[in-house]
C-alpha cells in the first residue's frame, strides 16, 4: 500500500517536471460574464445571508436590536442568516452556492466579482441607492470599470481596545501591541487572519520610513518579510488571536487580554455586558478598516429577496439602525437623520471624505502593485503562508 | 417469492453478491471515494487571485509542506501533543481501570462504568469550553493553585493537553478495564503465592496480558489527538497544530489542495502507527 503510494508521487512528480513552482502570469484576470438583474419581481418566501456579525439582527442578541422581523413581515422573505467570521471564510462559503448575497469587505469583493460568484447590480432597481454618500460609489472595492457590483453599506475603522483599568497610561499609538518590551506581553491580542499583515506594515510605514511603505496592501517581499518579522516579535506579546468575535468578547470580560485591535461592535458588546471597562481608539499611526458592500450571488435562489434586502438595509431608518449597532458610519446619507444618538455621524465622520480617505480599506493583495510599482508586489496566497509562518 | 427464494438458494455467489453490494457500495464510493478525491486533490493548485481550483498536476504543495520549516514544526509539536496525551491517559487509566475490574464490588464496577461513560452524552464544545473557563485567568484551576502559590497554565499548549487528555480520557480506560477483567484472578493469585510482589505481578503478568487493550487504547487517543483542531481553538492561546493548518487553508486560505497535501501527515503517521502495531501481534489479540 505504502509502496503503491510511493511509487504513485514517484510518477506524479515525473510528469510535473519543473513547472510546479511557477506562477502564473500576471495580466488581470478576465471578468466573468454574469447577466444583471433587469426587474425585481415578488419575493421567494427565503432568503440566504453571509454577513459579518452584527447586520443582521432579530432580537436574540439585545431584544431593542431587530430590523429582520420587520424585512420579514413587509416582504414575506425568511431571513437565514450565516455569519463569516473572516473575508476568507465569507470567500468560502460564497463558493458553496448555497447563498443569496452576502455583506462583502473590500479584501473579498474582487475575489468574488473575478471568481464568478457574484453578479452586477442594477443600481437603478434599488431607489435607495440614489441617496449613498458619493464617495462610495464606483470605488475600485465595490466596482469593475464604473459597474457596480453592490450597494455598499457602511465603513468604519479597526480600532485598539484597551481596559482602561489595567492599561495605564492610556495608549495612543500601536506600539503597545508591536512592541517586544511592551509591559502587556501575554495579554495582548490581535487578529487571526493574512490581511493583519497590513496592521503590521501600517505600523512599519511610520515607524520604518526607510522601508518605503507607501501603502500597507502593496508590500513588496522586502516590505513583506519586515511586517513578518514585526509580527513574530508581536507574536511573543500575544495570549491569544481572535477570529470569531465573540472569542474577543469573552477574552476580555475575563481578563485573559487587556488590549488589541477590534471593532468597535465588539467594544459594544463588552460594554453592554458590563464586564469590564473598555475603551476604543485610533492610535496615532491611524488605521486599516472595512467598507462594506451588499452583493448579490451569481446564482442566487432567491435573487428579488436580495434585491428587496439591500434597498431595506440602506434605507435611512435600518442603515441607521444597523450602523449604530455595529459602530460604524452609515453609507446612506439619509440615515444621519434618524440615528438615536444625534451627534452619531459627526463622531463616526460619516459624510467626511478627508476622514475616510485617510483609512486605509482592506482590500485583496495582488502580485500587480496596488500602488503603481508594476508586479514585484505580494499577493493574498503568499500572505496565507506567512500568516501561518508567523503564528508558528 | 418462493421461486426467488429457492433460486438464490441454489445461486450462492448472487446471494453473497445481493447481501454485500450496497455495505460494499457505501464503503468503496462514499468512504474510500471521498478519501480519494481529497487526495488527488493534492496534487492540484489553486489560481492567485481568485482562489479557484486549477486541475493541473504539480508537486508545489508538497514542496512547500517540506521546504517551510513552519510546517515541520507544526508536525513535531502535533506528534508531541498527541504522545503525551496517550502518556497522561495511559497513567490516569491503568489504576482507574485496575480498580474497576479487580477491586470494586459488582456494584460499584457498574456506577463506575456509567460514570465514565457519562461525559461522552454531554456535548466536545461544552466539555473544551468548560475548561476554557476554568483555565481562564482568576478561573477555578488558578483559584485552586493559589494557595500553594502559583497559578494555573493560562492558555496554551498545556492547557491543550489538559483538555484533550481530559475528552479522550474514556477510550482509553473502557479497552483497559474490557482488557484487565479478561485476566483471570488466578493468575495474580498464583503470582503472589510464588512470591511476587505487586510491581512484579504487574510488571510479569498484567502487562504483557494487557498489551493489546493498552494499543486499542493508544490508537483512539493518539489518533483522536492527532486530528483535533478545535481544543485548541478554544484553550491553546497562540499555538496551532497540524489540523488547524488543514483547517485554515480550507476556510481561511481557500486552498483545497494545499489543505489535502497537509492532509497526507496525519493520514501517514497513523498508517505508520497501525502497521507498526501489527508487527507487535497486538492486533490479532484484540
Amino acid at each position: 500500500m505504502i509502496a503503491l503510494a510511493g511509487a504513485g508521487l514517484l510518477v506524479l512528480s515525473a510528469c510535473a517536471g519543473g513547472s510546479g513552482g511557477s506562477k502564473s502570469n500576471n495580466a488581470a484576470p478576465s471578468l466573468p460574464k454574469i447577466p444583471m438583474a433587469s426587474s425585481v419581481g415578488a419575493g421567494e418566501g427565503e432568503l440566504d445571508l453571509v454577513n459579518w456579525a452584527g447586520y443582521a439582527e432579530d432580537g436574540t442578541n439585545d431584544k431593542t436590536v431587530d430590523w429582520v422581523h420587520p424585512f420579514e413581515k413587509e416582504t414575506g422573505c425568511k431571513v437565514n442568516s450565516k455569519i463569516g467570521n473572516t473575508s476568507d471564510e465569507m470567500v468560502t462559503l460564497m463558493k458553496s452556492g448555497q447563498y443569496d448575497g452576502v455583506s462583502a469587505s473590500g479584501d473579498a469583493t474582487l475575489r468574488l466579482v473575478y471568481g464568478g460568484l457574484v453578479a452586477p447590480v442594477n443600481t437603478s432597481l434599488v431607489p435607495n441607492y440614489a441617496t449613498i454618500q458619493d464617495f462610495l460609489k464606483n470605488r475600485s472595492w465595490n466596482s469593475v470599470s464604473n459597474q457596480m457590483y453592490g450597494i455598499p453599506h457602511g465603513w468604519g475603522a479597526n480600532l485598539l481596545m484597551y481596559n482602561t483599568k489595567t492599561v495605564s497610561p492610556a495608549p495612543t499609538s500601536w506600539s503597545v501591541v508591536f512592541d517586544a518590551n511592551s509591559p502587556y506581553k501575554g495579554k495582548v491580542t490581535a487578529y487571526d487572519s493574512p490581511i493583519y499583515i497590513a496592521d503590521a506594515a501600517l505600523y512599519l510605514m511610520r515607524h520604518q520610513p526607510d522601508l518605503k511603505i507607501t501603502n500597507p496592501y502593496a508590500l513588496d517581499t522586502k516590505q513583506l518579510d519586515a511586517a513578518v518579522q514585526l509580527l513574530k516579535t508581536q507574536r511573543t506579546l500575544v495570549g491569544e488571536y481572535w477570529a470569531d468575535y465573540t472569542k474577543e468578547v469573552q477574552g476580555f470580560e475575563s481578563g485573559n487580554s487587556v488590549l488589541g485591535t477590534t471593532w468597535q461592535v465588539i467594544a459594544n458588546l463588552v460594554t453592554s455586558d458590563k464586564k469590564g471597562p473598555v475603551a476604543a481608539i485610533v492610535p496615532s499611526e491611524g488605521v486599516t478598516g472595512w467598507s462594506d458592500t451588499w452583493m448579490v450571488a451569481a446564482h442566487a435562489k432567491h435573487p428579488n429577496c436580495m434585491y428587496k434586502w439591500m434597498n431595506w438595509i440602506t434605507s435611512p431608518t435600518v442603515n441607521a439602525q444597523v450602523a449604530e449597532w455595529f459602530g460604524e458610519a452609515p453609507a446612506q446619507k439619509l440615515a444621519c437623520d434618524h440615528t438615536a444618538d444625534k451627534a452619531f455621524c459627526t463622531t463616526y465622520h460619516a459624510a467626511d471624505k478627508a476622514y475616510s480617505d485617510a483609512i486605509y480599506y482592506w482590500t485583496t493583495p495582488t502580485t500587480h502593485c496596488l500602488d503603481g510599482r508594476g508586479n514585484i508586489c505580494t499577493d493574498y496566497a503568499t500572505w496565507t503562508q506567512d500568516w501561518t509562518a508567523v503564528k508558528g | 417469492m418462493r421461486a426467488a427464494s429457492s433460486w438464490l438458494h441454489r445461486h450462492t455467489t448472487a446471494r453473497l453478491l445481493a447481501l454485500l453490494s450496497l455495505p460494499v457500495l457505501w464503503v468503496v464510493v462514499a468512504y474510500l471515494g471521498a478519501l480519494g478525491a481529497m487526495l488527488v486533490a493534492a496534487f492540484w493548485t489553486t489560481n492567485d487571485f481568485t482562489g479557484a481550483v486549477e486541475h493541473r498536476l504539480t508537486l508545489s504543495n508538497f514542496r512547500t509542506l517540506v521546504e517551510q520549516p513552519v510546517y515541520r514544526r507544526v508536525a513535531l509539536r502535533s506528534l508531541g501533543v498527541a504522545a503525551l496525551v496517550t502518556a497522561v491517559d495511559t497513567l490516569i487509566a491503568l489504576p482507574m481501570a485496575y480498580y474497576m475490574a479487580k477491586v470494586a464490588s459488582p456494584r460499584a464496577r457498574r456506577l463506575l462504568v456509567v460514570a465514565i461513560l457519562t461525559p461522552l452524552w454531554a456535548s466536545y464544545l461544552v466539555k473544551a469550553y468548560a475548561w476554557r473557563v476554568m483555565l481562564a485567568n482568576g478561573g477555578v484551576v488558578d483559584w485552586l493553585l493559589q494557595p500553594f502559590g502559583t497559578h494555573g497554565p493560562g492558555f496554551g499548549l498545556i492547557a491543550t493537553i489538559i483538555t484533550l487528555s481530559y475528552l479522550w480520557l474514556p477510550f482509553m480506560v473502557l479497552p483497559l478495564f474490557a482488557g484487565l477483567e479478561r485476566i483471570p484472578d488466578a493468575l495474580l493469585e498464583a503470582s503472589a503465592d510464588q512470591g511476587a510482589r505487586a510491581a512484579r505481578t504487574f510488571r510479569s503478568i498484567v502487562l504483557p496480558l494487557l498489551f493489546p487493550a493498552l494499543v486499542a487504547g493508544s490508537i483512539f487517543t493518539f489518533s483522536l489527538s492527532l486530528g483535533d483542531y478545535i481544543t485548541v481553538k478554544i484553550v491553546g492561546g497562540t499555538s496551532q497544530l497540524v489540523s488547524n493548518v488543514i483547517y485554515d487553508n480550507i476556510t481561511t486560505g481557500g486552498n483545497l489542495p494545499f489543505a489535502a497535501a497537509a492532509a497526507f501527515f496525519p493520514i501517514l503517521v497513523m498508517v505508520g502507527y497501525l502497521v507498526g502495531v501489527r508487527r507487535t501481534g497486538a492486533l490479532e489479540e484484540l
